[in-house]
């Protein structure tokens, strides 16, 4: 049976419901709290801050260290082990691929910018909750940035050209998914992260792409409202 | 041609459009790309005549010459003092700097000061490479003892201090508290204990509430509220 | 290192308050328990301590029982201190801190007989429930065990058994069978900074405690764990003390559940 129609209703180019909160870790210079669907990531960014071992630092700029965790109890099926896994490295890593084009971190020589990105709950999007999350922080920390960075995955599931996969597209087994998450500057359509899994055709990725832009600029809305509604709230 | 995009005293948000057309001048916070002005920092847009800037609302305080802070000491050397800025960067307090007397060599610097000291210093140079010296030599410029350090947002400490000291004043006035305002985010205060608490508590509105206007008449009548009296207008200190 | 922060926390103790205005056997406001936070858990809970949180889930599995007690399950408590919560968490495998809050979560839990663990058997010397508890910290204000603590309770108290076949566990469906709590062990970490006692110590008051005794009591006032920590002696009038103090300050938060 080919796949005809999303859960919920949901139209093809439609993200998962979204929510984003900033300033959510009172200790951390900045923070944030992104949901999409089901899937939920805080972030917290503790810097500038000195670096240790010396050897890592930059005396020309300062340094991004990305860290994404799953909380054990985070995954729909079997206990998480904590302490990280190949995949989370992989994630750790991109995630701060991503980030880093936007960032200025030129008056903080020899110093440090910690991201750390846990998930209570995940079901699908995960990295790109994280991203989001983890770009809210930033901007909340006050560092210098030329955009905000947002991610959603795109992909192909049976025939159907899908924003924001869920885990019931994910893991479809009556055709073929093809997964790709995206992050990019929403404002410019610069893209700095793009991974695939699965098989498309270079037309069906072009069709994709495009239907990533004008997600990523949906969400980037949603991103700079939560960062003004910090402020807002503070009024009265 | 320009067109300006936002209204002064808005929030602004990393790549946010702020201005089109070549009129408008991009300042602190913000930078050109191409016909626009977009923000570069989350804050307070600013716009005075052409000039664009975001006022920061929040981030890490960085040295700079000429800025008196509130410090602790953290380590103690044969030719000095490390210094916690309360920052990213350490400082170095040099014998020099601290002392006019004669230090002679190996001989003990704790008898100045020791670890976990907090210092008034005020910092006297910054390299590129964010090297930092400070001095404690100067008016005002000393080791105090007592009271308690609080850390606010470092980018409120102009609102706390006010202008010509005209917040503090204020705070300092209605409590009775001795007050020092470190332009690190770091605060050392002194008095009864219930008179303490209020100025903590007065300090933490004023960062609130630091972007909204009228916040000095709202200060004021808080303070007056809290302690039953008014408060006259005080020269600077 | 924090002589003059330690000095004045004493003064202010003498008169009666502390940095922030409270009295010293006052918690602070709020203190919450939300429930069921977490959906791919089977059971879950957020605690609030003013401005500490702290996340605890419920993952259950099946596995085999101790050769010494074959008709029982039981309790596997894990904690991380994430970075997250706190700029002086560093990345890496639980430290020193994070293994202690564990085990005097566990042993509050366990010596409590909070779950019955016959209850947990499937088939006797092969197939038991292991219920894996973890703590995850948020954000840290202060008093993460007592935060801790409450959160292991109230995520147990949420938890379903997931659907199970006799050969593999459905996580994605939960039954409607609760974990029958039958205790309710609440830990009180009572803190003494020269000659005062304090509950539920911010940050700041953590850097100048002497010592510290965390009280785990049922709500008959049945003690079940005790955990003196950080470097001072206590005198055994200081902690018959504490223990007063810790079993009356369990009766707020137990009623925060």
């Amino acid at each position: 049976m080919a796949y005809t129609k999303r859960l919920n209703g949901r139209k093809n180019d439609e993200t998962r419901e979204i929510e984003a909160k900033v300033g959510v870790i009172k200790r951390a210079d900045g923070s944030s709290y992104f949901k999409m669907g089901n899937t939920i990531a805080y972030a917290a960014v503790y810097g500038p801050r000195n670096l240790y071992p010396r050897f890592l630092q930059n005396p020309e700029k300062g340094i991004l260290r990305c860290n994404y965790n799953m909380m054990p109890f985070s995954s729909s099926g079997e206990r998480v082990r904590p302490g990280g896994s190949r995949r989370s490295k992989e994630i750790s890593l991109v995630t701060g691929k991503a980030l880093l084009p936007v960032l200025d971190l030129d008056e903080y020589p020899n110093s440090v910018v910690d991201v750390f990105i846990e998930l209570p709950q995940t079901e699908a999007g995960s990295r790109c909750a994280g991203i989001c999350a983890a770009s809210m922080a930033l901007a909340d920390a006050g560092l210098l940035m030329k955009d905000l960075i947002a991610a959603v995955s795109v992909g192909k599931v049976d025939n159907q050209l899908l924003v924001d996969l869920d885990y019931s597209e994910e893991a479809y087994e009556d055709g073929d998914v093809a997964d790709i998450p995206i992050a990019m500057m929403p404002n410019f359509e610069k893209i700095t992260l793009i991974q695939m899994d699965g098989e498309m055709t270079k037309d069906e990725l072009r069709k994709l792409i495009e239907m990533a832009k004008k997600a990523c600029k949906n969400i980037y809305s949603i991103m700079n409202k939560a960062l003004k509604e910090k402020y807002e709230v503070e009024r009265e | 041609m320009g067109k300006l995009l936002l209204k002064d005293k808005s929030i602004v948000v990393p790549g946010e459009d702020i201005a089109s057309g070549m009129d408008y001048l991009p300042g602190y916070g913000t930078y050109r790309e191409t016909e626009k002005i977009i923000a570069n920092r989350l804050g307070l847009l600013s716009i005075e005549g052409r000039a664009v800037r975001v006022i920061p609302l929040s981030g890490q305080y960085i040295p700079k010459t000429g800025d008196v802070i509130i410090s602790k000491v953290i380590d103690v050397s044969f030719s000095g003092w490390r210094i916690d800025t309360n920052s990213a960067y350490s400082a170095m307090l040099s014998l020099k700097d601290a002392t006019s007397d004669f230090i002679a060599r190996g001989s003990d610097l704790t008898r100045y000061f020791n670890v976990g000291d907090i210092l008034v210093c005020k910092v006297i140079n910054v390299t590129s490479q964010k090297l930092v010296d400070v001095t404690t030599k100067g008016l005002g410029l000393r080791k105090i003892k007592g009271g308690r350090v609080i850390s606010v947002n470092a980018n409120k400490v102009p609102r706390i201090i006010g202008k010509q000291d005209s917040m503090v004043g204020m705070i300092k006035q209605a409590t009775g508290c001795k007050i020092i305002v470190g332009l690190n985010g770091l605060v050392w205060l002194e008095g009864l204990p219930e008179k303490e608490l209020l100025a903590v508590n007065t300090i933490r509105m004023i960062e609130k509430e630091s972007h909204l206007s009228g916040l000095t008449d709202r200060i004021k009548a808080f303070l007056e509220k809290e302690t039953g009296n008014k408060i006259t207008e005080s020269k600077s200190e | 290192m924090n002589g003059e922060l330690k000095n004045h926390v004493t003064k202010l103790l003498s008169a009666d308050t502390r940095l922030d205005g409270r009295k010293p056997e006052d918690f602070r406001n709020p203190i919450r328990v939300d429930y069921d936070v977490v959906k791919t858990a089977e059971g879950s809970a957020k605690v609030t301590i003013g401005e500490t949180e702290v996340f605890a889930g419920v993952k259950m599995e099946v596995g085999e029982p101790y050769p010494d007690v074959p008709e029982q399950g039981t309790i596997i408590v894990g904690a991380e201190l994430l970075p997250l919560s706190n700029p002086d968490f560093e990345l890496g495998p639980p430290g020193i801190q994070a293994t202690e809050l564990a085990r005097v979560v566990d042993r509050g839990i366990r010596e409590s007989k909070a779950l019955d663990f016959k209850e947990l058997c499937i088939e006797e010397g092969k197939k038991v429930w292991l219920v894996l508890i973890d703590i995850c910290t948020l954000n840290d204000a202060g008093n993460l065990i007592d935060a801790s603590a409450l959160a292991a309770l109230a995520a147990l108290k949420s938890t379903r058994f997931p659907k199970y076949d006799g050969e593999k566990i459905d996580y994605r469906e939960k039954t409607s069978k609760k974990l029958n709590v039958r205790k309710e062990p609440i830990a009180v970490t009572v803190c003494k900074i020269s000659d005062s006692f304090i509950v539920d110590p911010t940050t700041e008051e953590e850097k100048v405690i002497d010592s510290r005794l965390t009280v785990t009591s049922e709500a008959d006032g049945t003690l079940c764990a005790l955990q003196k920590g950080d470097d001072q002696p206590l005198t055994s009038d200081d902690i018959l003390k504490m223990i007063d103090i810790g079993l009356e300050k369990a009766k707020e938060l137990r009623k925060a559940l």
